[in-house]
């Protein structure tokens, strides 16, 4: 990871010239961290006049993240349910398997509901990974209706007495309606029967622009309570996350690193923005 | 805050439009609207550097050109149209047939972006154009790709060659070798190869990926790439292109509304032709990639030449035919041939999917009233027009208020209905006036559903088609 790397060694040295400056910039745009914030963390550097450019910048990138807490919720004395949604092929399922292997780990009682009867073989793919993890698996039938597996997971993980219920749901381009409207049924009769505690996002860290448009619309539908950022073992450096936690003041909760189920782990703003500076 | 690609060079444009007489800094000022609208929409920045600076050289060498013409922005838009179209590719390109079958088609890409769902819509599509396609099945590393593809066949209904169950056993090279003897033992003529997702610094998957490619020596070798895809796509792209080699692109999830960015910076960075384009849940929301559809998407044109082929496949050449020609003879459009593009519409699918292919689709009052589109509508305003006697069809004029009860009684809707759609059905007639008489695309009126019947969307498509001709 190299924390600050050469980049910011460079930039260390006294003053910044205009041309420090735009390098900054592209340094910033290349990490997906769109134009509106850049400009936004150039023109409040430049005003600073600071000593430490990266310093700088860094403190107001961080600035402008959420101070809300970045655990996953834990209620006490009853079933926490988690609901995980997302555009196809962020990593939803592979982060569902991950984020119950931790929680496992630590202790809980944890039952995972395949409610993706959509997308080919699914059912199955998380079905690999609770028996590999050891975990129950919750499934319907292929095609049937998502909420009637959610829904007679949340009665079965409430009754047994399990501490966890994770959902993982079929991934969906925000752009299709109908889809969405499946997602809050999905959410509406879950909570027939136990409260929804957590709904995490999952954004997959190569995405541009579009994962604010994402993160708004599924907002909109189920109001996500985190975000997971995935697929960050490549070059990317998933400055999309941060600009979705600043447009959509919802934190980013876990960062997906890996492909082994324990490449799952919380989300801590300082590195993160170091590595986003370093240049690859 | 966040715009489309397509609505920021819209209002680039307008912007430009009232101006008199355009001088270089208003060229620097629209370059620089473009500039931020290509980063907004995930075109990488070195592509962005390069384009900008090449469109604001060919318009300085232009400006005295431009200057003549009486509509500047124009002049202007084309210049950026055509740079966007040389980008992407110029014409079409079409998979490469081995001389010898079966012909080889190895899929690569990062995980994710689609490979799995795409090797099934492309069997489809194969099959559907005569070919004997057999998947094979060489992704053994993600827990069930190997069932997914099954599946996928099945319900294509195309043989998948799957030896190896996966979930992280088996020697995905020997499945793929494996692969090919079989399709060539039992005839099949094209082979889809379907590997492990991998990301780009992974170097056991990539190598993974170079064996099995050098053991089948494929006659395309398909970069699969996310279209939501950010500034990454360059560094993902060089890397499989160095750590593997391929020799086309294929853009998934186009259905969403990032439009386009990694297209460009990816046909740019590697100058590889992008060969398909997938969109849809459905099987079938597949077909080539067309560089032009794909520049007036980016400016905000629409995608006009899809939507008429939808048309086309849904109405029948026939009244096709009679439609052109009453149109030009110049007889008016009457309620008889509105029910039969109702009709016909109604066989091309959803009308919100159909409105997004409609130039200026991505503004926000656009999209407000997409959204708002209700599909039952067209069933709604066909039983209205079914009420009809053929002689209140043809002419509408004679539709008093006794006749209007009786058609509202008739198709159990309102009176008010009944008078919403004859006064939406004038409007809509003296549009299509209008366009006969003065040619041209006049701006969406907001009279939707039912609105602008697709006899009119179809004009400017034939010329786009003869214009296309010339070029080859």
């Amino acid at each position: 990871m190299g924390l600050f790397g050469s980049f910011l060694t460079k930039f260390s040295r006294s003053r910044a010239t205009p041309e420090d400056i735009d390098e900054f910039r592209k340094v910033l745009i290349e990490s997906d961290i769109g134009t509106e914030f850049t400009e936004e963390i150039i023109k409040l550097v430049e005003r600073e006049k600071s000593e430490s450019l990266s310093e700088s910048v860094s403190t107001h990138i961080r600035a402008s993240l959420s101070n809300q807490a970045r655990l996953i919720t834990k209620t006490e004395g009853r079933l926490t349910t988690i609901l995980v949604v997302g555009v196809n092929g962020t990593g939803k399922t592979t982060t569902v398997a991950k984020l119950a292997n931790l929680l496992k780990g630590e202790g809980s009682k944890v039952m995972l509901a395949a409610a993706d009867t959509f997308r080919a073989a699914a059912v199955e793919q998380l079905s690999t990974w609770g028996e590999r993890i050891e975990i129950p698996v919750v499934v319907g039938k292929v095609n049937g209706d998502p909420a009637s597996v959610a829904f007679d997971a949340a009665t079965r993980a409430k009754n047994e007495g399990f501490d966890y219920l994770i959902i993982d749901t079929a991934g969906r381009l925000h752009t299709k309606n109908n889809l969405m409207e499946e997602l809050s049924k999905v959410r509406r009769v879950v909570e027939k029967v136990t409260p929804i505690d957590e709904v995490l996002f999952v954004l997959d860290g190569t995405t541009g622009q579009n994962g604010i448009t994402q993160a708004k619309s599924f907002a909109d539908v189920v109001s996500i309570t985190g975000i997971v950022v995935t697929k960050l073992d490549g070059s990317t450096k998933g400055g999309i996350a941060l600009a979705t936690e600043r447009a959509l003041k919802v934190p980013i909760k876990l960062v997906g690193t890996g492909e082994g189920v324990s490449d799952l782990s919380s989300f801590v703003p300082e590195p993160y923005i170091a590595d986003l500076l370093t240049q690859p | 805050m966040f715009e489309s690609l397509s609505e920021r060079f819209s209002s680039a444009f307008t912007t430009l439009r009232g101006k008199g007489r355009i001088s270089e800094s208003d060229l620097d000022a629209i370059c620089e609207e473009i500039r931020v609208a290509l980063l907004d929409g995930d075109v990488a920045l070195a592509v962005v550097n390069g384009f900008i600076s090449r469109i604001r050289e060919r318009s300085i060498a232009a400006l005295p050109e431009i200057r003549k013409s009486t509509n500047q922005w124009q002049e202007i838009h084309s210049i950026v149209n055509a740079e966007l179209v040389e980008i992407l590719g110029g014409p079409a390109r079409r998979i490469r047939f081995a001389k010898n079958p079966p012909t080889v088609i190895m899929l690569a890409g990062l995980q994710g972006s689609g490979k799995t769902t795409l090797a099934g819509k492309l069997a489809l599509f194969l099959k559907e154009q005569g070919n004997t396609p057999l998947l094979v099945a060489a992704d053994l590393q993600r827990p069930n790709a190997v069932t997914q593809l099954t599946l996928l066949g099945e319900s294509v209904g195309v043989k998948v060659h799957a030896p190896e169950p996966g979930n992280g056993t088996g020697d995905p090279v020997a499945v793929a070798k494996s692969g090919i003897e079989f399709a060539k033992s039992n005839f099949y003529n094209t082979v889809i190869v379907d590997t492990a997702g991998r990301l780009g610094v992974d170097e056991e998957l990539m190598n993974q990926a170079r064996d099995i490619k050098s053991a089948i020596n494929p006659n395309e070798t398909l970069f699969v790439v996310d279209a939501m895809i950010g500034q990454d796509a360059i560094r993902t792209a060089q890397a499989f292109e160095d750590g593997v080699g391929f020799d086309a692109v294929v853009l998934t999830k186009l259905d969403g509304d990032a439009k386009g960015g990694a297209a460009l910076s990816i046909a740019e960075s590697t100058k590889k032709a992008i060969l398909f384009a997938s969109s849809g849940e459905k099987l079938t929301d597949f077909d080539y990639f067309y560089p032009d559809r794909m520049a007036s998407r980016i400016l905000g044109l629409g995608d006009i030449t899809t939507l008429a082929e939808q048309a086309k496949k849904a109405i029948d050449e026939g009244s096709a035919k009679r439609m052109e020609e009453k149109f030009i003879a110049g007889e008016d459009f009457t309620l008889e041939d509105f029910l039969e593009q109702l009709q016909a519409m109604r066989k091309m699918g959803s009308m919100s999917k159909l409105l997004e292919m409609l130039p200026g689709a991505n503004s926000a009052a656009m999209r407000k009233q997409i959204d708002a589109v209700d599909d039952d509508e067209l069933v709604r305003t066909q039983a209205i027009v079914q009420s009809m006697t053929p002689g209140e069809r043809r002419d509408p004029k004679i539709l008093n208020g006794s006749r209007r009860l009786r058609i509202a009684k008739g198709s159990g809707r309102t009176v008010t209905e009944v008078n919403k759609l004859v006064e939406r059905f004038s409007a809509a007639q003296k549009m299509m006036k209008q366009m006969r008489n003065g040619g041209g695309f006049p701006g969406m009126p907001g009279a939707f559903p039912g609105g602008a019947p697709f006899g009119g969307a179809m004009r400017p498509v034939q010329r786009k088609k003869k214009a296309k001709k010339k070029r080859r």
